[in-house]
């Protein structure tokens, strides 16, 4: 008796919770799914939106990995963004709530302020900066030049350009900040203690007991910077259209192109795949490291 | 001995702070430049290195206005960033609920290939959305940037808020089912209720995207009056050219920015308190 109440109820939440899901369901085939496998087949095309498909087999891929100059030009650009940006913003966010975290006066208003520029980021804020880092009348360059710094062409040269637009980027760390701060205090205040008593040094204090701890949530930061960084697009278009001398031309400005300029569907779906392909590649890398220094607490 | 560990406490909170004061001025040195370029007359514009000029005026507001396009472009951003909210609300919350508070078979399988979409690249669908929406005559509406929000298209919000529904106690609905209360009103009268802080996190993830979303208005709205924000002041900042006059472009990036910078001084707990609430440390 009591076993088939048991089963019905089973069989009930099953139903249930397909209901539940059914909107994403719905969702994961129509807007994920079904594009995903369609962007593979035109991918193996020269499908340019309006005449005859013609299959060309592997052409595409074969193009983009041997003649295609723009692919490799805009991938390390991407490379590069990330490689600077990831590791800055990861280590910048630590220090940002690091100071937080010590509960001085004011702080839940720097907080506010560190997360203003997560709200505002947008096209208002990156014409803001262009006009900012401008090179002859930049408000930036005013205030470097009264503390005896030469200003530059901050956004008109490829040696500054894409440096320019990581340094923008790194104030939209709010979300990062906020997850770690929320990480560092979640450590227990004994470990602190302990650690006070055998005499252990603020550096050792950091490298054996607080990134230890936080290390899931830099864990989490990292894979989603990285994914996003992959696919940066509107600060270069805005800011510099992929210049100077295609300094700032990321890997999803030439697929913008490619498809939304040039109509080369075909091409820019394989490079829409070569690009997840990609993601794939580093978000795996990235977990088969983790187990070298991302912590659990059941570890511990 | 003592005495001097807390000296060395005092000093080191002493340089935090200033440093803390000195980050916190550049970083509110962009939105606070904005604002006062917007507040210069053109003949205070040569002098770019005056921070302020007094006395301030609303001409390059006036200027910038353009007979009202910008309020179509803020009734536009509006009205998808309203649609986007409600649909994100409903179909994550929906899917959330499910995956936290039911047993069953091949559960966790779909759950990681919720997570699995979040490394799909935008562009990978984007080509093969675009043609459909342009056989079915959708583009140059707004359909496209709101229609997927209905359906859960935002895996991240799934994740904050089963990881939110899932540390609320099953007793709660455990009571309710005594009750005879369905499935459906335990979700919206019971545990909705109760996940407010995170509800309110989702709300702001989704209007803050969607406020400053452009790639998607790039493709899929190709006029003027259908421009939202981000389209339309950069298209502004193009008719403006090489002149020197930059107060209305600033006048009108400060509007834009305006209602989120409002909404966010006024709801500033949520904002930093929520994502902390979510548990998405976990």
């Amino acid at each position: 008796m009591r076993k088939r109440t048991k089963t019905k109820h089973f069989n009930r939440d099953t139903k249930y919770f397909w209901l539940f899901i059914l909107p994403w369901v719905i969702g994961f085939l129509a807007f994920t799914l079904m594009p995903m496998i369609y962007s593979f087949v035109i991918s193996f095309t020269n499908w340019n939106g309006q005449s005859v498909m013609n299959f060309m087999g592997i052409k595409n891929y074969i193009n983009i990995f041997t003649k295609d100059k723009v692919f490799g030009v805009s991938l390390r650009n991407t490379f590069f963004y990330i490689c600077v940006s990831v590791p800055l913003n990861t280590v910048f966010s630590i220090f940002l709530a690091t100071m937080l975290n010590k509960k001085l006066p004011g702080s839940n208003l720097f907080r506010g302020i560190f997360y203003l520029p997560t709200i505002c980021t947008g096209v208002a804020m990156y014409i803001t900066w262009t006009y900012l880092l401008n090179g002859t009348n930049g408000y930036l360059n005013i205030l470097l030049e009264r503390i005896g710094i030469s200003g530059q062409n901050w956004l008109g040269q490829s040696s500054t350009a894409m440096l320019s637009i990581i340094f923008m980027d790194m104030f939209n760390i709010g979300t990062a900040m906020t997850i770690v701060l929320a990480g560092l205090q979640d450590v227990p205040r004994d470990f602190y203690e302990a650690a006070e008593l055998d005499g252990v040094s603020p550096i050792q204090r950091f490298t054996k007991i607080t990134f230890p701890m936080i290390s899931p949530v830099v864990f989490f930061n990292v894979l989603m910077a990285i994914i996003k960084g992959l696919q940066i697009f509107t600060q270069p278009y805005v800011m510099t259209q992929g210049g100077p001398a295609q300094s700032t031309y990321v890997y999803g400005l030439y697929l913008y192109n490619t498809a939304f300029s040039y109509g080369k569907f075909g091409y820019a779906s394989a490079l829409a795949w070569v690009l997840f392909v990609i993601i794939i590649m580093i978000t795996g890398v990235i977990m088969g490291t983790s187990k070298f220094w991302v912590f659990y607490r059941e570890e511990v | 001995m003592k005495g001097k560990k807390r000296n060395k406490a005092m000093v080191g909170n002493v340089v935090t702070e200033v440093v803390l004061i000195l980050l916190a001025l550049l970083f509110l040195l962009p939105i606070v430049w904005m604002f006062a370029t917007s507040l210069k007359t053109q003949a205070q514009m040569t002098d770019p290195t005056k921070l302020f000029a007094f006395p301030a005026s609303f001409r390059a507001y006036v200027e910038g206005w353009g007979g009202g396009r910008f309020l179509t472009y803020i009734k536009n951003t509006v009205v998808i960033s309203v649609l986007c909210v409600t649909g994100t609300l409903i179909s994550c919350s929906l899917a959330a609920f499910g995956f936290a508070k039911f047993q069953v078979k091949g559960k966790n399988i779909i759950f990681m290939v919720v997570l699995a979409t979040m490394m799909v690249p935008t562009t990978v669908t984007l080509i093969p959305m675009y043609i459909l929406y342009s056989k079915l005559h959708w583009l140059n509406t707004i359909t496209p940037l709101v229609l997927p929000s209905f359906f859960g298209a935002s895996a991240y919000n799934i994740f904050l808020l089963r990881q939110f529904f899932a540390g609320l106690p099953n007793e709660l609905s455990e009571a309710a089912a005594i009750d005879g209360a369905g499935w459906l009103r335990i979700y919206s009268q019971i545990y909705m209720p109760n996940a407010k802080p995170a509800l309110i996190v989702v709300v702001i993830n989704q209007l803050v995207f969607c406020w400053n979303d452009y790639m998607g208005p790039l493709i899929y709205l190709g006029r003027p009056a259908n421009f939202t924000i981000a389209l339309g002041l950069n298209a502004f900042k193009g008719e403006m050219g090489a002149t020197m006059d930059i107060g209305p472009l600033m006048a009108m990036a400060f509007v834009t920015i305006l209602p989120v910078l409002l909404l966010y001084l006024f709801f500033q707990r949520y904002f930093v308190e929520g994502v902390a609430a979510s548990g998405i440390k976990g």
